[in-house]
């Protein structure tokens, strides 16, 4: 099968986080980048469909200034087979522009299945699949759980709040990924030479005039500190007190 | 200012708590604006004109009825044709839907049929002159985003929980419109339906949630979780990523920076050691108890009140007490 992954570098997600001096973005000194937890089980989702199902070819698509050509440069490491890079200045919170971009260049790929992460962690919106599969005009399966490909078709699980659905779908499809579905592989040395000779392709992204734009980033507000209340059972009765006369919950 | 349309999500015929939320939000934007519409769609197999009086009295002025057997369960395509073809017939300034489930898949479908700026996951909006402000948390809620969205009309998706339920009654005229496309001829098609557990609290919508850890030390104690949720009578059970990828329990259940993210009344840790992707997913939670033997934890940092103490012997004390409390009114 032919499989486009599209990927997006984002922050460690352990790190602290500091807003920029032009209070408008985080300040990425010190932060490390590498593919984002949920682009990379769609990695390794791809790569498992087709090491299953035969010969096929794994294509990796980011959208991003040249910082994202090292996290091209990882997804082949773990075996994409190529890459394509959708050069832009600077990222941006424009989910559908981004998606027209994508679309632009998956429309003509010919590939039979487009897997992303449910969403990013950075900007956290979950946009950019589900428009790809709309303006493509192909089935859209988001927050897949568990994905099964066979005979042309493809049959997924979804975990909504409470109830899991599990549906049936037609390919070509966008598919995006949930966590719980693989644990994405790590590259193996042979992996990572073997990616510097696979062919990164550059080109330029139309993303237009931007209508989403950031107006600043601040730090949510702090909680007020912590507070022990006491040790042990003993402190139960003192709990419930509190739970009752204070916050008022119980 | 204009009108907003609603998508009003029902489950089973029924509307849902980020129903009642989305339409509050809108009538309290139009509110804030100089006044508008609040009109709100909804997708029903049947049964929809039941539905106005209870959107009615939450602020809605019109209630948009598609009904077809084929709206039985999410028929996703069908749905987003139908929101966006009303959307366009004109004088809406703004699509709201939940940022649900089904409402993060239904959003960006309707912004691309539009071609409209769309931002998912908000927990503030304004309305700028020709622009629309909101507020996104963004990097797991350690940051928030402040958008700008630049169009006519744009499409929202709101955070559960964040926007209060109000009432605003007035009786809604209902009308009934055609669905834009088949839901009964979609390209993907829901097979199945798999409940979570006869009579349990979503996460999402669980005013108190009790939430296990690795401190619990086996699957077969979080049994004393379930018992103090079932002392509290409306708690939904939650667990860290380290539990559900044990397999304790299951994923649907994780509550952090790639699981679930909540923000009930009350939310009790329990042998949570309060990791920074788990506080992601909960430190918005109005009262946080903490219940951990380490008194180093870093879940202390942000427990409004914390026992230091074994879980295996506290929490049962707990459930006994809340009890004995409900008990005595």
């Amino acid at each position: 099968m032919k499989i486009a992954v599209c990927l997006k570098r984002t922050p460690d997600s352990e790190s602290r986080f500091r807003i920029a001096g032009n209070r408008a973005a985080i300040d990425e000194t010190g932060l490390k980048f590498d593919i984002d937890d949920f682009a990379s089980y769609a990695v390794e989702v791809a790569l498992q469909i087709n090491e299953k199902q035969g010969p096929g070819e794994t294509v990796a698509f980011a959208v991003g200034p040249d910082s994202v050509q090292e996290t091209l440069r990882k997804a082949m490491s773990m075996g994409v087979d190529r890459a394509v890079q959708l050069k832009t200045d600077a990222s941006t919170y424009d989910g559908l522009a981004i998606a027209k971009a994508l679309a632009a260049e998956l429309k003509a790929g010919g590939f039979d299945l487009i897997l992303f992460g449910k969403h990013a962690f950075d900007t956290s919106g979950g946009i950019v699949g589900t428009a790809t599969a709309e303006l493509l005009g192909v089935a859209c399966v988001t927050a897949a759980s568990k994905l099964e490909i066979a005979n042309g078709k493809g049959t997924a699980r979804r975990e909504l709040e409470g109830v899991a659905e599990i549906v049936d779908f037609s390919l070509p499809a966008v598919v995006t990924i949930d966590e719980g579905i693989a644990r994405p592989r790590y590259p193996s040395l042979k992996g990572i030479m073997a990616a510097k000779k696979k062919p990164l392709e550059t080109k330029p992204a139309q993303l237009g005039q931007a209508r989403v734009t950031v107006k600043g980033m601040e730090l949510p507000p702090d909680r007020p500190p912590g507070r022990i209340i006491g040790e042990g059972v003993a402190a139960v009765p003192e709990l419930v007190r509190l739970l009752r006369s204070e916050a008022k919950v119980i | 200012m204009p009108n907003i349309l609603v998508f009003a999500e029902t489950r089973g015929g029924a509307l849902r708590k980020v129903a009642f939320e989305t339409v509050s939000a809108a009538r309290a934007l139009v509110d804030a604006n100089g006044g508008g519409q609040v009109h709100a769609l909804c997708t029903v197999p049947s049964g929809a004109a039941g539905l106005a009086e209870q959107l009615g009295k939450h602020g809605a002025d019109v209630v948009l009825t598609a009904e077809n057997p084929g709206f039985a369960n999410y028929a996703r395509e069908a749905v987003a044709a139908t929101v966006a073809a009303r959307a366009k017939s004109g004088g809406y300034r703004v699509v709201l839907v939940s940022f649900s489930a089904q409402g993060r898949d239904l959003a960006p479908r309707i912004a691309a049929k539009l071609d409209a700026p769309v931002a998912a996951d908000v927990t503030e909006i304004r309305i700028a002159g020709d622009s629309v402000v909101v507020k996104h948390p963004v990097y797991a809620n350690k940051v928030i985003a402040t958008l700008q969205l630049d169009g006519p009309l744009v499409v929202l998706s709101t955070r559960p929980g964040a926007f209060p339920v109000a009432e605003s009654p007035r009786s809604a005229t209902v009308e009934s419109i055609a669905p834009a496309s088949d839901p009964g001829a979609e390209k993907v098609v829901v097979k199945e339906m798999q409940e979570g557990g006869k009579g349990k609290i979503d996460l999402g919508e669980a005013p108190v949630i009790i939430a296990g850890g690795r401190g619990l030390k086996a699957p077969e104690n979080f049994k004393l979780v379930e018992d103090l949720a079932s002392a509290f009578g409306n708690a939904a059970v939650g667990a860290t990523r380290a539990v559900t990828d044990e397999g304790w329990r299951p994923h649907s259940d994780q509550i952090g920076q790639t699981g679930r993210q909540v923000s009930p009344q009350l939310y009790v840790a329990v042998g949570i050691s309060g990791a920074i992707q788990h506080l992601a997913g909960m430190r918005s939670s109005k009262t946080i108890v903490a219940i951990n033997k380490d008194k180093e934890a870093p879940i202390f940092k942000v427990a409004d009140y914390g026992i230091v103490g074994d879980v295996l012997e506290v929490v049962p004390a707990l459930t006994q007490a809340v009890r004995e409390a409900k008990a005595s009114g």
